[in-house]
């Protein structure tokens, strides 16, 4: 369970969160959306203590987040496409991450093979694909079988074979309790996978709750024009 | 040492001995060496031109390279940071896994040539002091280099940055300096000239080198007036102590921005 209050945090003249409330339940799918420049990215590292809110709090699992980030050890974090050390190998690190996290044992090496990453570990990331770069990034997310993961936008750059072998992963672990928390830029995706929706405008929650609730109260049949429904309306709080 | 620390470094160096820069660096520094030593008359003489060198490369390289290897690992950081570390260790594994195999390279590069071709006793000690000057310096350097690229957001910006900073203190700080000499010649001038001295680093590493060679004289001002005013074994350790002051100083402001950035 992450418990989140009244969470601030200005970036020069803008205000990215402007005091924001949410509770992200376990063992649930939570998408957090929102337009551009809503604040999504700068929530997501607040709670991965990435950047220093101005103000609030954030409790995880009962616990104020400090900078030791135990909590850490809980949390497997897939970022968007990303660059690593040009001359280390996928395996290498798989190897850094276990050792940082106290020479924790990979216990879940599903996606490594169903991926098919098996044969590029031993490759520098350099000579990698942006896709499969994306892949070694979601088999590492899952590789210590954390119990909250949060993905950013996971399935942006992957071939629809693969990007299916991901979400299939997330259903199945979700059925095993772990918390998701995820963004998308593709609701059709979102409306799959995610049982809450997170809706921010302006650094503040527009709407907190199941996607079913949000699409009875908006009258409308999907996610996406649920979503265009409160932009152009205002309605929903 | 911390052991998270030590994981994090011991990645970095695996990282950076398989980069190709690196293996340019070293070779670089080989081929100096080696040709200065082969075509030159004089071992002291090829030994005081690689003393220029390393002055001038060392310094612009760990820049360069240190605040190019610091934004083009930001996303990396950005994944080790939320693991279970906390940020003080983290930045001591990212500045040691940089700067050890850089200065490493340096002095390999350096000390190869010199035990192939069979340098003398003298000139060995000499080498050796080189090498200490250059880890000292890449020391420096890669931490300036940090804190560059935790304060300056841009890369563009960051890598300009850099460069300017190598401009100051590799060319324009020594003329100035002499400006001032001659423009105040008719004071006494010894403790400001020392404060100037201990002021910039690539300063205060060729004094110390150059004390060690005993030719200190032939540096002209400044170095007359720093051998005859703290004396030889007295000057090394005063030198060396700022010098020890500079490698730190710069890594520790660069922790400190590191731990407050927002990522």
């Amino acid at each position: 369970m992450i418990e989140i209050s009244g969470l601030r945090k200005r970036y020069g003249a803008l205000q990215v969160l402007d005091g924001l409330d949410l509770v992200i339940a376990p063992g649930r799918v939570t998408a957090v959306v929102g337009p551009n420049a809503a604040g999504k990215t700068t929530l997501i590292k607040s709670i991965l203590g990435l950047t220093r809110p101005d103000s609030g709090s954030i409790i995880v699992d009962g616990r104020e987040i400090d900078d030791a980030g135990q909590y850490r050890a809980q949390i497997g974090y897939m970022p968007q496409i990303a660059h690593y050390p040009d001359n280390l190998t996928a395996a290498d690190l798989f190897a850094m991450m276990s050792d940082l996290r106290g020479d924790a044992v990979p216990q879940d090496e599903e996606l490594v093979d169903s991926l098919g990453l098996r044969s590029q570990l031993g490759k520098p990331l350099r000579v990698l694909s942006g896709g499969t770069r994306q892949k070694v990034n979601a088999a590492l997310a899952f590789l210590f079988s954390p119990s909250v993961l949060f993905l950013d936008e996971p399935t942006a750059g992957l071939d629809p074979i693969s990007s299916r072998v991901v979400k299939d992963k997330i259903a199945k672990e979700r059925g095993r309790n772990r918390t998701f928390v995820l963004t998308s830029h593709v609701m059709s995706e979102l409306e799959e996978l995610a049982d809450d929706i997170a809706f921010l405008i302006e650094g503040r929650i527009r709407f907190a709750g199941s996607i079913h609730d949000l699409k009875k109260m908006t009258r409308q049949l999907s996610l996406e024009r649920a979503i265009a429904h409160v932009l152009e309306t205002g309605e929903a709080a | 040492m911390k052991t998270v620390v030590r994981k994090i470094a011991r990645y970095g160096v695996r990282d950076l001995i398989r980069s190709r820069w690196l293996l340019g660096y070293a070779g670089f520094f080989a081929a100096a060496t080696w040709s200065l030593l082969r075509f030159s008359d004089n071992e002291t003489k090829a030994l005081l031109s690689l003393v220029n060198v390393v002055l001038l490369v060392v310094p612009l390289a760990n820049l360069v390279f240190g605040a190019m290897y610091l934004y083009g690992a930001r996303e990396f950081v950005e994944l080790l940071l939320a693991q279970p570390v906390r940020r003080r260790e983290l930045f001591a594994g990212l500045y040691l896994g940089l700067t050890v195999p850089v200065s490493f390279a340096a002095v390999i590069g350096i000390g190869v040539p010199l035990v192939l071709q069979g340098a003398s006793a003298a000139s060995m000690r000499t080498g050796a002091v080189l090498g200490v000057i250059t880890v000292a310096l890449s020391a420096v350097f890669t931490g300036i280099a940090t804190v560059i690229a935790y304060r300056v957001e841009d890369r563009v910006r960051g890598l300009a940055t850099a460069l300017g900073v190598w401009m100051m203190l590799a060319v324009v700080y020594d003329g100035v300096v002499l400006l001032a000499a001659v423009q105040f010649a008719d004071y006494p001038l010894e403790r400001p000239m020392l404060a100037l001295m201990i002021a910039n680093p690539i300063d205060l590493a060729r004094l110390v080198l150059l004390l060690h060679f005993d030719v200190a004289a032939l540096l002209g001002y400044t170095g007359a007036v720093f051998e005859r005013f703290v004396g030889g074994t007295s000057g090394l350790v005063v030198a060396g102590v700022a010098l020890f002051t500079w490698a730190a100083a710069p890594a520790l402001i660069g922790a400190r921005l590191f731990r407050r950035k927002d990522f």
